[in-house]
Parts: structure tokens; sequence; C-alpha cells
């Protein structure tokens, strides 16, 4: 008989004295449930978003590049800081998935399943940006490698960009590969007490017809791990080329050699701060407090302090390089451009110092990192940090590089770049407000599997173990 | 397909499964599943299941992605379009690492994920005898094949000594057809909509 075990010490992952069937009740609850008033004005709101992001880009589309105040100079602007900022933000769902699974972090298992849909909608997102800022969207086939009549003329495959290409849609994949095989089991647990003709459809063809054979569970347990596998180097990978498309250029403030590491840092750290956004609400409005418990949240802070330092770090070895090299343009860009407060664009890097760096310090202390409202307040503010950064990293270096008679006039959005980056928070929150309404927000099947481990009910009555004497508990293991 | 009879016992207990999964199996009886609403870990091993090979097919998925990804642009840079960029190498091994290594990704993730569905014969419309509704909730549901010899009365009180706390026997097909769930009889037809 295999024996689970669990320190008292630790923190219950799972409150409350459940069952197995409990814990599918209060899960499959709001899918079964009449949706409420409030999700109903969260959904409009969001949909009008998306309506009116779809209409700045039919304007983009129809009128072209010139619907923004992109210039010759600037030519990345909100588009590809929006594009970072998304990009970044759905870095926390494979990591949570994929990473803290090789590492047996239990408590990935209470936000994991969301954390992923969250990823899933970041880059559907993201990849907007950069499609539509090719401006003949219509010819946005042309970055696919595959023999063509025009030559063959082949994309640039030793690009920075083309590598995101790849990168982007590789991770798209790969996620929603992830995400959608664990839900397949979960899916099956709703299908199996539906109690209406369509849900039972619905979800039987989501579900795949799925068992819960033996068999089936351990290909799905391999199937799982070496996904996991895979997605850690991938999700590393990724911001880590993101960052490629700065680092490999010559601009002043972008030639960098510290991108890589700086940029995937800042991604998990917009990442947690939006799953933190999302689970507090979350776990009030479906009253799921005892699956996403205090505990989780916590987890989440230590690591929003930890990747804010990190790129702390990152940005006072910025500044130092900008000094040691004595590189006159480094040193502009660094010292006057983005450090000097009174420079054209100096509000936007103190800023991100003030929302990235300092802010998050306050999660030092356990009673900020276990306060609901401090969470909430403070996941904004390192998602408006955030995007500071990838504005200032874009905007900084180009409006003034190393010709004078090339610089560029004060940049400011139009209403149809604002529409485009207020559309996708549509697109992102009417995915979210859908996949809350019809989805299994929680894992089922892995709160079960860690449920006699780490559930409050089950910890307390193992506490005797530790009390007891070896020959005792020897003894008493036999007879089972 | 042909039809099967079959001995089912639920038990509600992962802790009171596995020795009786021992006790049947060292009986003579022929488990044909365990239906679980989890991974039960170490259940493959009481069944006597071999270990999947499913990782070693991820394996030989991701290095055909190594492979193509490498083959494909070293052959177009060097062979049937060699561009000339800044005078660089036409073979920049270096540069094209990113794209091997998303590649190796894509296609190792997506190989297995089709050959998982494959294995598990899963896919959309896809449809399987359900021994018990509740297999995906709570219940850890064990099916054995009769044979012509199988008393199933016999069968089922010794389950039930062993910890079972529903018997049934039931004909089925064992395969999978294309089909649809709700044309089932539907278990929880009773149940109200409630409010969130």
């Amino acid at each position: 008989m295999h024996l689970k075990y669990e320190s008292q010490l630790r923190e219950p992952l799972v409150y409350g004295d459940k069952t197995y069937h409990q814990v599918t009740e209060d899960i499959v609850k709001p899918i079964e449930a009449k949706p409420t008033k409030l999700w109903y004005i969260g959904f409009y709101i969001s949909v009008a978003l998306l309506l009116f992001g779809v209409y700045s880009v039919y304007r983009e589309v129809t009128y072209g590049i010139g619907q923004w105040n992109l210039n010759k100079t600037i030519g990345w602007g909100w588009d590809i800081t929006n594009f970072v900022w998304w990009v970044g933000i759905g870095h926390a769902g494979t990591l949570i998935s994929a990473i803290l699974l090789l590492f047996r972090q239990g408590w990935r298992t209470g936000v994991n399943r969301a954390a992923e849909a969250m990823t899933i909608f970041a880059v559907m997102c993201a990849g907007q940006f950069p499609i539509f800022h090719m401006g003949r969207v219509w010819m946005a086939f042309f970055v696919l490698p595959y023999p063509n009549t025009r030559g063959p003329l082949w994309v640039n495959f030793n690009s920075p960009l083309l590598w995101d290409v790849f990168a982007i849609s590789t991770y798209f994949t790969v996620s929603l590969l992830f995400w959608y095989s664990g839900l397949i089991p979960d899916f099956a647990t709703v299908r199996d007490r539906a109690f209406t003709k369509l849900r039972k459809r619905l979800y039987g063809i989501a579900s795949f017809g799925w068992t819960g054979s033996t068999k089936h569970w351990q290909r799905h347990e391999s199937l799982s791990l070496v996904l996991a596998g895979l997605s850690t180097p991938l999700v590393l990978s990724v911001h880590t080329i993101v960052s490629f498309d700065f680092a490999t250029s010559v601009i002043p403030g972008w030639h960098t050699t510290i991108f890589p590491p700086y940029f995937v840092a800042g991604a998990i750290f917009s990442g947690f701060a939006m799953v933190q956004t999302l689970m507090v609400i979350v776990r009030k409005v479906f009253q799921m407090e005892d699956y996403v418990t205090i505990g989780h949240i916590e987890a989440m802070n230590k690591v929003i302090v930890l990747t804010g330092s990190i790129v702390g770090v990152a940005y006072l070895t910025e500044l130092f390089m900008g000094w040691y090299s004595q590189n006159k343009y480094e040193g502009y860009t660094f010292w006057y451009s983005r450090a000097y407060l009174f420079s054209p664009y100096g509000w936007s890097y103190w800023g991100m110092m003030a929302c990235n760096v300092l802010s998050p310090q306050i999660f030092w202390f356990r009673k900020m990192r276990r306060n609901l409202f401090v969470t909430f307040f403070m996941s904004i503010i390192v998602n408006i940090g955030m995007w500071f950064e990838r504005f200032v990293i874009i905007v900084t270096s180009l409006y003034r590089d190393y010709l004078p008679s090339s610089w560029s006039v004060y940049y400011s959005p139009t209403i149809w770049e604002i529409g485009f980056y207020a559309g996708t928070f549509g697109l992102f929150f009417t995915c979210f407000f859908l996949f809350a309404k019809y989805f299994p927000v929680i894992a089922i099947a892995e709160i079960k599997y860690v449920l006699k481990t780490t559930g409050e009910g089950y910890k307390n009555k193992m506490g005797n173990i530790e009390e007891q004497k070896l020959e005792e508990f020897v003894l008493e293991q036999a007879h089972h | 397909m042909a039809k099967k009879k079959f001995v089912v016992g639920c038990f509600d207990d992962e802790a009171v499964l596995f020795p009786a999964v021992k006790k049947v199996r060292t009986s003579g009886y022929k488990i044909h599943d365990v239906y679980t609403p989890f991974a039960v870990h170490g259940l493959d091993h009481a069944l006597g299941l071999r270990e999947t090979s499913l990782h070693t097919a991820g394996f030989v998925y991701g290095i055909t992605g190594t492979s193509t990804a490498l083959s494909c642009i070293s052959w177009i840079f060097t062979r049937d379009w060699p561009l000339n960029i800044g005078g660089k190498p036409h073979f920049a091994l270096p540069a094209w690492v990113p794209i091997i290594f998303e590649l190796t990704v894509l296609f190792a993730a997506v190989g297995m994920v089709l050959t998982f569905c494959y294995l598990c014969q899963l896919a959309p419309f896809v449809k399987k005898h359900h021994f018990h509704p509740r297999a995906t909730d709570d219940l850890f549901v064990m099916v054995i094949e009769c044979t012509d010899k199988t008393n199933t009365d016999d069968l089922k009180a010794f389950l039930t000594s062993n910890g079972a706390v529903e018997t049934d026997v039931q004909v089925a097909e064992d395969g999978w057809w294309l089909g649809r769930y709700d044309k089932d009889e539907m278990p929880f037809e009773n149940k109200e909509i409630v409010a969130a």
C-alpha cells in the first residue's frame, strides 16, 4: 500500500473536509448554474470593447498604418509595446503548469487551469499586433516558409522576427494542446453529471469519449510530464526570442546582452500579476476560496517580489553599463532619454521604476502577501509598470538615436491605436468570461489527486503519525 | 462488434481498491479495466500493465522536428537560394538554433498528443460504453470480464466481501463507436437548476 503523507507544517492546499464528490460539486457548480447578472455585465462590456477594437482594426486595414501616429523614426510604438506586453502576460500559465510541475510545487494544481487559459488568450491578443502592424494584412502568409511562385523566395531564417513567428506559433500550439489534454478528463466529469440533453451532447463531444481507464490515465500522466518537460525550455525560449527582436539590433538601449534573462523575468512578473488579478476575482465570485487559498495567493506574491527584484537589478545594470561602456549613445539613451525625469519620456521611466521595482517590495511582509486588497491593487500596478517597461524600451530608444536630423517629434497614440489595444482587452476578457462559465476553472482530477495528501481534513487526521512510535506505525501499515 | 458480459464492482476509496485488485487477480479473474476519476498512482502496476512507451514516441517525433528544421533551412540557404546577407556565411548554424529548437518542441508535442489520442481511441464524436456514471466523479469502478465458467453471483459476493459498495452485471461492447451522449438515459435528470 502506498503511503501519502505531507508534513503538518505545510498549509493545506484544499480547505475543509472534502470528499471527492464534494470537489466535483464545488468546481462544476458555476457551469451548471445560470450565469449571474454580474457575469452578463462583465461579458457585455468585454464584447463592446472587442467591437471597438474590431472597428479600430477595420480603420487601420482600410486606410493603412497612417491611422496610427507611427512615423519613420518611431516605427514601433504602441503596437509592439502591446505585443510584448501581452506575450509577457502569456508566460505565467505555462510556467505554473510546466515548471512548477517539474519542481513538484503542489500549489500549482489550484491555479494551473485558469492560468493556462489566460496564457492562451493572452497569446491570441499578442499575435494581433505584429499581424496588423504588417499593414497589408492580407499578405501575412508571406511569413510562412513554403515553396512559392516568387522565385521561390524564402523567408530569412537568420532574422529574429522570423524566429518570433516560429516561437509564438509553437508556444500557442503547445500551450493549447497541454491545456486541452488536461481538460479532457474534466469535461468527462461534467458530461457524466449533465442534466440537460444539449450539455450532455456538447461535453460528450468535447470529452473525446474519455472513460477514465487506468491505461489511459497512465498514458495521460506520461503525456503531461513530457509536455511539461518540453514546455519548460519553450516558455523560456519564447521571451528570449522576443528579446532578440531588440537585442540583435544596433539601436542604443536595445543592443544589450542582458535582455534574454531580463525579459523572461519580466514576463513571469507580469504574468503572475495577471493571474492574481483574475484569481482574486474568480475565487470570490465562484466561492472557490477553499481551492485557491490564501496560501496560493501568497506563493504567487513571492514569485512577484522575486521576479520584480530581478527586473530591478536588470534596470540598474543597464544604467551602470550605460556609464561604464563610455559609449556616448548608450549614455545618452540611458541617462538622458530614460533616467532624466524631465526629458520628454522621463515620466515613463520613473513610472516603470515606481511600479515594477519599488512598490512590489511591499511583498517582503507576510501580512501584505496575504492581504487580498493589497494583492489585487499591486497586480494592477505591476501590469501598468510592465507596460511602461516595454514602452520605455521601444519608444525612448527609437525617438532619438545616432542622427539628430532623424530625431522624432513627441509621439502619442491616436484613438485607433488606443482602440486596438482596448479591443485586445475585449478579446481577452470575452474569452475569459466564456471560459469561466463553460469550462472547469480548476483542474478537478488534479485536485482529487492531491486531496488526500494536502486536504485540510485528511491532513488533520494524519497528524497523529508524527507522534507515533515507529513500531506502532509499521504495525498499522502492515494491516492495510 | 461482439458484446461481452462484465461484472462491475464499485469502490469508494483507493485504499480499499488496491487490496481488492490484488485479491481479484490472485483468485484468477481477468480484470478488464479499472475506471478512476483521477490518475491513481501505482494502480497500473497493481493491474500488471506495462509501462507506456509514449515518451519514446515523443523523443522520435522531437528528433524528426530537429532534422526537418535543420535539413530544410540548410537546403534552402545553401542550395536552393543562397542569399547573401551582409557577406555572412550561408550555413549560419547559430542563427538557426531558435527555429530548430521550436520545431523540435512543436513536432514532439503535436506528435505525442495525436499518438495519445490514437492509442486511447479518443476523438470528438467518439462514444464508448461507460460502466458507471460516477467513474468520473468519485467511484473507482473495477470491471471483470466474464468467461463461460464465471458464476456472476459468486463474483459479486466476492467483490462485496472485498469492499465494493456497489456491484452489477452488464453486457456491453468494449470498443468505441461514433455516437451521441445525449441519447443515453439521464442519470441526473431530476436535478433542478440551481442559482449561483
